[in-house]
């Protein structure tokens, strides 16, 4: 494969789009498809056939705004569509190259407004299981000129260059780790990529690897030719079956079209990705863990140094990114790192996915230019929290995050500033609460998940998060003292200092931020035995509420 | 390489110690005497850094380290003992104790017992924390052998011997989190094991009473694992 | 089965056993095969059982331990059988602060079982997932596998009474 080749794939694409007047691009993300999306793309396509037009519906990825699925674009009006139905088809056909449907429009408002696309950029444009439509919208240049033109260091330099930083919460260097792995010996490397989206509530990685999964596949393979590997891994969840789906027919277009294999490009560069799938175990987003489980082995972690790059799977220097991190690497090579760079803070560069879910107006997968407040996202974007209620906190970061209240709104979105205030980036996921959460059951939420997903090896991760989770229980119940507050602050102190990897080091930081902003959330609880949002049962009520369920499971 | 290329010169607790390259901050520490606790750790077995009681501060360091699988370096300088390192220490201890049932008293270890006696040695008067009683199972179907769960603290000595030393690999945990138990083939009763060889030696390095031997008490109930740097070192000798 | 160091004969004349076969040979019969291949037992088999996890190991030359270790380690790994339906109730973050805490206590109710366990009958098991990422559309319930969102107790109840019924 070589640029020329490359065109005309990317020509042919074109002039098979050229034979019709109009395309209609269903999603066929997960969310869409559950509500049959499929159905919905071949009832407009033989619809439109029906009535004379010269159109055909295509098969793309999520198009972001999942509420208002099952989602439609009409191109070339770039009409959008929402809550489409299989008995819509007629109309939406009929009205092609007339007025749009009016009572279909999915009521967006400002939901595109300052969003910038970069890792998005193909999706809901291009059939995921199709290499060709990925190719010509530029994919795979960057792999043909990093191979032909470039050194691995260049590569590297690129990277670096464009201050990329790891997408899957940490924040480290991408460049940096790169180079390391580089530097490292080893006649056998290998090449992961981190799709064990552990984090609940976000899901930009499934989006990714179903609606673009060849933009993945290009990343990891221009990241084995700078580091100098012949064989990666991409771990993902089982729970995402139609993302693993899409990611072996990905695979083996790749291979069938050169892009993996033995002598890619005409080089003598050889590479290959198999795909692992995770079992239900969140620790595995650790990259030890992962490594192990890779190995078929418990997922749990072991003592850092020696550091993948150095010691990873089997032994051999490993590179681990994750899917975001990877996906934004072709661009990178494509149009140079101080093009990458020239979007976003002082220390954080380019853009970020989130998924923006909660209590919301609009939820669904949102890009934006690192540095975006959270107001804009959250306000602008998002529309707001609904139905007449206030906003009360921002969760970001996950289980190793942290709670945001109003007062950080205007906090511009950076992996530093996130971490200042208390939180952090994490992969992603956005949550918003308003005045109906209580923040001390939000808390305990966390915490009961970091005791569930705690792999049992290192003591205070295994019994700490139960005896925290047990004191939050307490406060919940407003059966609980200020000592108990304070064991409670004590244990987030020694675990989080404590603990052997990240999920018992950060499992603290929720408890920690909402006793930073909501801290008289805590003491309603516990000196006036009120909860403020009204969630907790407590006293009475609690104990009517214990008495009824108890009758009626076993009745 | 000279040798002097592999000594290291570091400070531990401020005093000056030379240390081989490829020792831990705990093997230099107690080749000088300096105490660092430590629960999971057992001469001749591998590390796994677990129970973080040997956590030490290193200059220069985010976090605290784990003296049983940091390496020494050049220059470094590690204090072992600080007001704070004392108390994580003691609360870690803590959460061992409250985790199962550590009742010392009414235990076939007492006496004998490694976490009983670090927690006179580090202080740790009394456990504040609510104990979780899980109710866990004794199995006792093995003929010589008796392992009771209530008391074991998931160091995985008895994991790491019985597939580094012994080569049967009966030993393992399942589950996860608090829900973590040492097993002995597909979860079957030790008795019924199909691999198990009865040589003991998980018996010999299991830190507490979880797993002891029957028909025995009072003194008799002291553990031996000495054999395993002979073991080690009789087999390294094999190998050259 | 007896102690010995050659591959063991399938199970049973059961076909399914040679897909699970399949993926082993796929992977050279290494021991890293282990959770791919529990994989294939659980969507051959719905779950995993004592023989199936003692043949996968023997065959793999992982000790029983280990593999027993890995089975109860990863909660995807089910060792009890399902039953005729699942109903999966999403507990991720988005869900959670949608309520979906409630609907498991509806189920729970309606079931009279709580998540990991299945009706006396056979008919029903409730479980819950930690997240299967259309928090877009939260709350999220999966009725046998297929997802149902912004879901409501009622409509819960309603989906739960129709498996049931004759």
């Amino acid at each position: 494969m070589n640029v020329e080749e490359l065109q005309q794939i990317a020509a042919a694409v074109e002039g098979e789009r050229a034979q019709y007047e109009y395309e209609v691009n269903v999603c066929m993300g997960t969310s869409c498809l559950a509500q049959h999306s499929d159905r919905i793309r071949e009832a407009i396509e033989k619809e439109a056939a029906g009535c004379g037009k010269k159109c055909r519906a295509r098969r793309t990825g999520c198009m972001g705004p999942c509420a208002a699925g099952p989602m439609v674009l009409v191109e070339p009006a770039g009409i959008r569509y929402g809550h489409v139905l299989e008995t819509d088809a007629k109309e939406i056909a009929e009205s092609l190259g007339r007025k749009p449907v009016a009572r279909l429009d999915p009521q967006l408002g400002s939901y595109f407004e300052g969003q910038h696309f970069r890792v998005l950029e193909n999706v809901g444009h291009i059939d995921p299981e199709n290499v060709e439509e990925y190719i010509a919208r530029g994919g795979y240049e960057a792999l043909v000129k990093a191979l032909t033109e470039m050194t691995p260091a260049q590569v590297i330099e690129q990277i670096a260059k464009s201050g990329l930083r790891g997408r899957g919460g940490g924040g480290y260097p991408t460049g940096l780790k790169w180079d390391t792995v580089a530097k490292v010996k080893g006649a056998q490397k290998y090449v992961i990529c981190n799709g064990d989206e552990g984090d609940p509530g976000a899901f930009m990685d499934r989006s990714v690897l179903e609606s673009d999964p060849q933009r993945v596949i290009e990343g990891m393979a221009i990241a084995a030719y700078a580091i100098g590997a012949t064989k990666g891994y991409i771990y993902v969840r089982a729970e995402y079956p139609l993302a693993v789906q899409r990611l072996t027919v990905a695979i083996q277009q790749a291979r069938r079209r050169g892009f993996l294999g033995n002598g890619i490009c005409e080089t003598t560069f050889s590479f290959d990705v198999d795909i692992r799938l995770g079992a239900g175990a969140f620790v595995c987003g650790e990259e030890t863990a992962l490594i192990a489980s890779i190995e078929g082995k418990r997922g749990t972690p072991r003592p850092r140094p020696p550091y993948p790059a150095v010691s990873g799977l089997w032994g051999a220097p490993t590179l681990i990114n994750n899917v975001e991190t990877f996906a934004n690497v072709a661009p990178v090579i494509r149009k140079g790192g101080e093009w990458f760079a020239s979007m976003g803070t002082a220390r954080s560069k380019g853009t970020k996915v989130f998924a923006l879910t909660g209590k919301i107006e609009r939820t669904g997968l949102v890009e934006v230019p690192m540095g975006m407040t959270l107001r804009q996202i959250i306000f602008g974007i998002g529309g707001g929290v609904p139905d007449g209620h206030k906003f009360k906190a921002v969760q970001t970061g996950g289980p190793s995050g942290g709670c945001l209240p109003e007062e950080h709104l205007d906090l511009s979105i950076s992996y530093d500033a996130l971490i200042t205030a208390g939180s952090m980036m994490g992969s992603g996921g956005m949550i918003v609460m308003d005045d109906t959460s209580c923040m001390v059951s939000v808390a305990r939420f966390f915490m009961e998940f970091c005791m569930t997903e705690s792999c049992g090896k290192c003591v205070p991760c295994r019994a700490g998060t139960v005896q925290m989770y047990e004191l939050l229980t307490k406060i919940c119940q407003g059966e609980a003292t200020r000592r108990d507050l304070e064991k409670l602050e004590e244990l987030c102190e020694v675990v989080g200092a404590t603990s052997l990897c990240g999920l018992g080091q950060t499992a603290p930081n929720p408890v920690l931020s909402t006793l930073r902003y909501f801290r008289h959330e805590y003491l309603a609880h516990i000196d006036e035995k009120r909860c403020p949002a009204g969630v907790c049962e407590i006293g009475d009520a609690r104990r009517l509420a214990h008495d009824a369920a108890r009758t009626e499971v076993h009745a | 390489m000279s040798a002097e290329a592999n000594i290291r010169t570091l400070t531990i607790d401020e005093v000056d110690i030379s240390a081989r390259a490829d020792e831990t901050i705990l093997e230099a520490a107690r080749e000088h005497n300096i105490d660092i606790p430590t629960l999971c750790h057992l001469e001749g077995l591998s590390e796994v850094g677990a129970c973080r009681l040997c956590l030490v501060e290193v200059k220069g360091a985010r976090r605290l380290l784990p003296a049983c699988v940091t390496r020494v370096e050049e220059g470094m300088e590690v204090t072992t003992h600080s007001a704070k390192i004392d108390r994580y220490r003691q609360m870690v201890l803590e959460l061992f104790f409250a985790e199962r049932n550590h009742v010392c008293s009414v235990c076939v270890a007492n006496g004998h017992c490694e976490l009983q006696s670090l927690a006179l040695r580090l202080g740790m008067t009394h456990v504040e924390l609510p104990y979780q009683y899980p109710q866990l199972p004794v199995d006792a179907s093995h003929p010589r052998f008796t392992v009771d769960h209530n008391r074991c603290v998931l160091c995985t000595r008895c994991v790491r011997v019985c597939g580094e030393v012994e080569g049967a690999n009966t030993w393992g945990v399942m589950g996860r989190g608090a829900q973590s138990l040492v097993i002995t083939d597909l979860k079957e009763p030790w008795g019924e094991s199909e691999t198990c060889t009865s040589c003991g030696k998980c018996v010999q390095v299991c830190p507490t009473g979880a797993l002891f031997e029957k028909n025995r008490a009072g003194t008799k109930t002291a553990k031996h694992p000495e054999f395993l740097p002979y073991l080690r070192i009789m087999r390294e000798g094999e190998q050259r | 089965m007896p102690l010995t160091t050659e591959r063991p004969p399938l199970p049973s004349e059961d076909r399914r056993w040679r897909i699970v076969n399949g993926t082993m040979r796929k992977h050279g019969y290494s021991r890293n095969a282990l959770i791919e291949t529990l994989h294939t037992v659980q969507s051959s088999f719905g779950y995993l059982d004592e023989p199936s996890i003692r043949f996968v190991a023997r065959s793999l030359r992982v000790p029983l331990s280990q593999a027993y270790g890995v089975a109860t380690f990863y909660h995807f790994f089910s060792l009890k059988p399902p039953g005729k339906h699942t109903c999966t109730v999403c507990l991720g973050t988005a869900c959670y602060i949608r309520g979906s805490d409630k609907l498991v206590v509806e189920a729970e109710k309606r079931l009279h079982i709580h998540p990991g366990e299945t009706t006396p009958d056979g008919e029903v098991s409730l479980a819950t997932v930690r997240c299967v990422g259309d928090c877009g559309r939260a709350p999220v319930v999966l009725f046998d596998g297929e997802l149902s969102a912004q879901m409501e107790p009622a409509r819960l109840t309603a989906r739960l009474d129709a498996w049931r019924k004759p």
